[in-house]
């Protein structure tokens, strides 16, 4: 602990600062996880922690040994960035392969799910570039009203 | 004084991020979905991360530094392959 008090007193409190900011944060994130009701909402939680909490702690850590050691100390960018690249795969990941899980398994959720559109209710012709464009007016799940009415708009249209 | 002030805040931070990952490892616990559960265990990667960190700036020691780094790589490559196992059934297709 007597590296602390080579700290000069700004420094002291900014990295205090940061690191309780951080901590609190993280924190924030994991009560997110445990309270919140779905999966794709708790999904949102930690990116709290993965966000805020590593930027705010690596740059505390990267202040504090810029200043022990009297010389720029920046290797802990490397976490930051490997977490900012990474963390959008991960999740990204993790909430298709949910997605995909959850139609499989047909459960009764407390979100709406997008349905799957059965093979032969799709369109025989992929609309736009990757096939997958087909919206619920293509499955024939808007309700009846919906449609005529975006059919009158078509024909106004025209 | 400011030193003070910095080692309260250092182990405020501590126990906040031991209590980050009580609450994950409860919801890795509980559950109810696989999917929880792999998200749970990515969160306690990160705040184990996050927890190196902070005793390397306890400790003053630079070395921590590449324990948390070693924690990040190793948090990513297994969520990923949790995640494809659970879209796919397989890892390596």
């Amino acid at each position: 602990m007597r590296h602390l008090e080579q700290l000069p007193p700004w420094a002291a409190v900014v990295i205090a600062l940061l690191v309780v900011t951080g901590a609190s944060l993280t924190v924030l994130g994991g009560l997110g996880l445990v309270r919140l009701k779905s999966f794709y909402q708790r999904l949102h939680a930690p990116t709290l922690g993965y966000s805020y909490g590593t930027l705010l702690i690596v740059l505390a850590s990267m202040l504090m040994f810029t200043l022990l050691e009297g010389r720029v100390v920046v290797h802990e960018v490397m976490i930051g960035i490997f977490i900012m690249a990474t963390t959008p795969i991960t999740l990204l990941m993790l909430g298709r392969a949910a997605l995909r899980r959850d139609r499989d398994a047909k459960l009764g959720h407390d979100e709406a799910v997008p349905p799957r559109i059965p093979r032969e209710d799709r369109p025989a012709e992929p609309r736009g570039q990757t096939g997958h464009g087909e919206g619920l007016e293509d499955a024939g799940l808007l309700p009846d009203a919906e449609r005529e009415e975006r059919e009158r708009a078509d024909q106004a249209r025209d | 004084m400011s030193s003070e002030i910095l080692r309260f805040a250092l182990g405020y931070a501590q126990i906040a991020l031991i209590l980050a990952l009580a609450l994950a490892c409860w919801r890795m616990l509980r559950g109810p979905r696989a999917q929880d559960r792999v998200l749970a265990l990515d969160t306690m990667y990160m705040n184990a991360m996050l927890l190196f960190l902070v005793i390397g700036m306890v400790n003053g020691n630079v070395f921590f530094f590449e324990g948390a780094l070693v924690i990040a790589v190793l948090g990513f490559v297994a969520t990923v392959c949790a995640a494809k196992f659970l879209m796919r059934g397989e890892v390596i297709e």
